[in-house]
């Protein structure tokens, strides 16, 4: 193969008008990219050998790769509908290396390696041969990079499909010419194109250069395999970036270094809105290692520019010192008088009245309610503000070049984020740079959970480097990080509930009591119409009452769900209790028979995948088994997500209130699994996530500033406190989806429910501690 | 600002700086050695465990100028050479990382309790891990891994008094300049 077939290969594609098609010659993409990747699970580690990789430039090439696939929606692929953009996720060399790029961000996640594995999978490439790069940022070539959701799966499984059939086909083209033999009788398997009646066989490598020169197959002739032949898909591979982690290679945002890149640090006013009126600047100047500190105005948007002092230097321990050091007068008129203790009272004031404004309402609750033969109970519920806490704090790298002698000015972007592309609309209204006059790297995130799909931070630092002329890493403190997050919202739900005499779930009401920031929507502050068990009830009402807030609030795994849950499956036991009856077969009956809420939309509750997992949850848990005294199971379904999820949690709990977690027990249907180990990790950390939070996070403002800083009094749970976590999958034939976030909020009520089991004791207000537990 | 000489991975670096720098700054920012993380500068989250004459350290708060002539060890000389430490190479059989930040330093942890004591049971791992968060939760996993590299590690793996040769850092530092 050399750069001529490569150079024929592009004249051809000229011709194509039958599909959208590209081909292209990538001679420095891989030298360039930089996070490079060694192959997979080596005993030895020799970077020169996956550094040689990069060398393979001249012997490599692109396979088309086609978008939108057959049955695209406009929500699977976003703007590219219609459009006739492309996009190139494979790279093949003469010697057989397979490189994809994963064009989504990882967070920790799962999906840089899961991705891959579909493309791997329908090409029929052998998982060793492959090698996953992070994409550069470009939509027009890669389609959305964003995650969050817990979409991303679901959005792209049917395109990396595409891509990596696509791929197959043309090498198997390349392989009928170059053996002579009917497509027909070929197949692809471990990086090889075999023929099913004879020994011959030709492998990727040997075909690459040829196989680039095949027409691209339409998609819609596209066969993709039956899932039965899967070698990749649902096995356990460890993620692609494992071994750059365990050996401290530079991969996260903050590993950033840049030639003559100097260290920045950022103080906004502790109340959120504050503005600098004046600062020591003179004095901090004088410090050792400080190179600039001077003061930015902002733009009064907290998701862009907050008004702050920035201080630049030769080191980060140089700007965090000065930053301890800085003396700043606050103009604090418009700045955030946000009271948690204020918001609680007002809750405890307004809870028993029906919410200003109705949801939803079917049936008769109040009849119900007042129905002699009913029993009905009430109870008011609370949870708190809580921090996203990611490992890695807030950071970004940037380098912004003034143009000399009539150039554009340019900018470069390292930024560990969850929604790369976000920046460039930001940079052109806050900058005034166009998208071609922005480079960003997307780099690794140590941990996001929906933290990172705000760009303050990033415009924090291209300010910066804008004013100093030099490349930047501004790092938040931990400090920093904590008092300045877009917070998991607080709020309270005041629900009431009635049984029959027979002891069924009858009614349901629920006052909604969440937040607006200055008038706005808050993600995860919203009560849905279809919230279960409204839709299952014939007489069910919510209603909501907002409280308008100064405090940046935003998207926390699983938003709405890690609250809502913990409500509502609370409550249902409650509902139980109060029956006399058994949680699993309350619950169940609540489920009815198996139906959509919503005819064949997978992201709506389904009643019998529900059921399924609530059983299979139950059983693996040994339910109702004879507990010991002091301890207690504990039942808890949710959905959201597009994921029906099930647990079973075991507690102890002393006469001290020390609790224990011993175990706990999930069940989920998301469909069929791509990574199992991926999909576990995801399970058992939303698992601890959830104990961790609900046990002792809580983030309070009085005045306006956050009253935690940092792990001393904002706390973890730490590992001997880590329960065990029993995984089942019920991998049913629905489109796959994402698992980051539905595992988490049903792990609250079921230790609530767990803890009353236990001792008797209803948890209705979040964290534990509050309520004297300790773990 | 001083000048002192730390003997890092076994090679002796001489650097100028503020004397009460943390070594994890030093670290980082003046050495180029990026695996050793920051998480909260107050020693509570363990992300910038090294091991100062083989003892698990936080690097965030010990000021690197009093470290001179000590043997320190970081994340990127746990490997021998080119040979992956076995815990190292648990954490990717196990699949230990989700985001992956706070890792080096639970390895780091976990070096040193293998060291002291070859075959921990869980108990032995909760108390020399419980330093160390993971956000992500992988405390399970990190468990398992530490096991199977206990079971295949039948001598220490390394003597911090001995220089490591063949890093990988070197290679890194390369790179990223």
């Amino acid at each position: 193969m050399n750069d001529n077939n490569n150079d024929d290969a592009m004249m051809d594609d000229e011709g194509s008008i039958d599909v959208v098609r590209a081909v292209e010659l990538e001679i420095n993409a891989l030298a360039n990219t930089p996070n490079r990747q060694p192959a997979l699970s080596i005993k030895k580690l020799d970077r020169r050998s996956f550094l040689k990789l990069s060398g393979i430039a001249s012997g490599s090439l692109v396979l088309a790769a086609i978008m939108p696939g057959p049955g695209a929606t406009a929500e699977d692929f976003g703007n590219l509908v219609g459009s006739v953009e492309l996009n190139a996720f494979i790279k093949v060399s003469s010697e057989g290396k397979i490189v994809i790029y994963s064009s989504n961000p990882e967070m920790g996640q799962g999906i840089k390696t899961a991705l891959p594995m579909i493309i791997a999978e329908e090409m029929g490439a052998r998982w060793a041969d492959v090698e996953v790069l992070q994409s550069d940022v470009d939509e027009s070539r890669y389609g959305r990079h964003g995650a969050g959701g817990s979409t991303t799966i679901a959005r792209t499984f049917d395109q990396m499909r595409t891509m990596g059939a696509s791929a197959r086909e043309m090498f198997i083209g390349a392989a009928s010419l170059a053996m002579e033999l009917p497509r027909e009788e070929l197949y692809a398997q471990d990086s090889t194109i075999s023929h099913v009646f004879s020994n011959k066989s030709l492998s990727f490598g040997e075909l690459a250069a040829l196989a680039v020169k095949q027409s691209l197959p339409d998609p819609k002739t596209l066969i993709f395999k039956d899932k039965a032949d899967y070698t990749i898909i649902g096995t356990s591979v460890t993620g692609v970036d494992n071994l750059e982690i365990v050996s401290g290679l530079a991969l996260f945002g903050i590993d950033v270094r840049v030639p003559e890149m100097q260290y920045a640090a950022y103080q906004k006013c502790p109340a959120f809105g504050g503005k600098v009126v004046s600062a020591n600047l003179e004095a901090i100047k004088k410090l050792p290692g400080i190179t600039a500190a001077f003061i930015l105005d902002g733009n009064d948007n907290v998701r862009e520019l907050s008004s702050g002092v920035a201080l630049v230097g030769t080191s980060t321990w140089a700007v965090f010192n000065a930053k301890k050091k800085l003396d700043i007068q606050w103009d604090e008129s418009t700045a955030s008088k946000d009271s948690w203790t204020q918001m609680v009272s007002r809750a405890k004031q307004i809870h028993a009245q029906p919410g200003t404004e109705l949801i939803t309402e079917s049936g008769d609750v109040n009849a119900s309610f007042s129905n002699p033969e009913h029993q009905t109970i009430e109870a008011f519920y609370e949870y708190p503000f809580v921090a996203h806490l990611c490992m890695e704090p807030m950071n970004c790298s940037a380098h912004y070049k003034a143009g000399s002698n009539g150039e554009k000015d340019t900018l470069e972007l390292w930024i560990p984020t969850q929604a790369p592309a976000r920046a460039y609309p930001v940079v052109k209204s806050m900058f005034d740079l166009e998208q071609e006059q922005v480079k960003i790297h997307q780099m690794r995130l140590g941990g996001s959970f929906g933290r990172r799909v705000y760009a303050e931070y990033i415009c924090e630092v291209i300010a910066i480097s804008k004013q100093v002329g030099v490349p930047v890493k501004l790092t938040w403190s931990r400090e920093d990080d904590i008092q300045h997050d877009f917070y998991r919202v607080g709020g309270f739900q005041s629900v009431k509930g009635s049984v029959d005499k027979n002891g069924k779930i009858v009614a349901f009401e629920d006052h909604f009591m969440g937040m607006t920031y200055k008038g706005g929507r808050i993600s995860g502050s919203g009560f849905r119409a279809t919230e279960f068990p409204i839709l299952n009830l014939k007489n069910a009402r919510a209603s909501k009452t907002m409280f308008d807030i100064q405090t940046p609030c935003g998207p926390w795994r699983a938003p709405g769900a890690n609250t809502t849950a913990f409500v509502i499956q609370s409550f249902i036991h409650e509902l139980a209790v109060k029956a006399g009856r058994d949680h699993l077969e309350v619950l169940l009956e609540l489920m009815g028979k198996p139906q959509w809420f919503d005819q064949g939309n997978i992201r709506s509750l389904n009643t019998g995948r529900a059921t399924d997992v609530i059983k299979l949850a139950a059983h693996k848990a040994n339910w109702g088994r004879p507990m010991p005294k002091g301890h207690g199971l504990g039942l808890a379904f949710h959905f959201s997500h597009a994921a029906h999820v099930a647990e079973v949690v075991e507690v102890s709990v002393d006469a001290n209130k020390k609790l224990k977690v011993h175990n706990v027990t999930v069940a989920v249907d998301v469909g069929p699994i791509i990574n199992m180990s991926g999909a576990t990790a995801q399970v058992e950390g939303a698992v601890i996530d959830g104990l961790s939070t609900m046990m002792g996070q809580k983030i309070t403002m009085e005045n306006g500033r956050v009253e935690q800083s940092n792990f001393h009094d904002y706390q973890v749970l730490r590992i001997p406190n880590a329960p065990a976590v029993d995984i089942h999958f019920i991998q049913s034939d629905y489109s796959p989806t994402g698992l980051g976030e539905p595992a988490l909020p049903p792990l609250a009520p079921a230790v609530g429910n767990a803890i009353f089991a236990a001792i008797g004791e209803r948890v209705r207000k979040m964290p534990l501690t509050d309520e004297g537990f300790t773990i | 600002m001083a000048k002192y000489q730390l003997n890092i991975n076994g090679e002796d670096i001489d650097v100028d700086v503020d004397p009460q720098m943390p070594l994890l700054w030093v670290l980082r920012d003046e050495i180029g050695l990026v695996g050793t993380k920051f998480g909260c500068g107050i020693a509570q989250c363990g992300a910038c465990t090294v091991h100062v004459s083989g003892q698990p350290i936080r690097s965030c708060i010990t000021p690197a100028s009093m470290l001179a002539g000590q043997p320190i060890r970081t994340i990127e000389g746990l490997a021998n050479g080119t040979e992956l430490h076995p815990l190292q190479q648990a954490w990717i059989d196990v699949d230990v990382p989700q985001c992956g930040y706070c890792q080096a330093g639970q390895i780091m942890s976990a070096a040193a309790l293998l060291e002291q004591n070859p075959s921990p049971t869980n108990d032995d791992i909760d108390a020399a891990m419980v330093g160390n968060y993971c956000r992500c939760g992988a405390y399970n996993r990190i468990r398992k891994a530490i096991h199977l590299a206990s079971e295949n590690t039948t001598t220490p793996f390394y003597d911090a008094s001995t220089p490591n040769i063949e890093q990988i850092d070197g290679d890194m530092k390369g790179e990223q300049a």
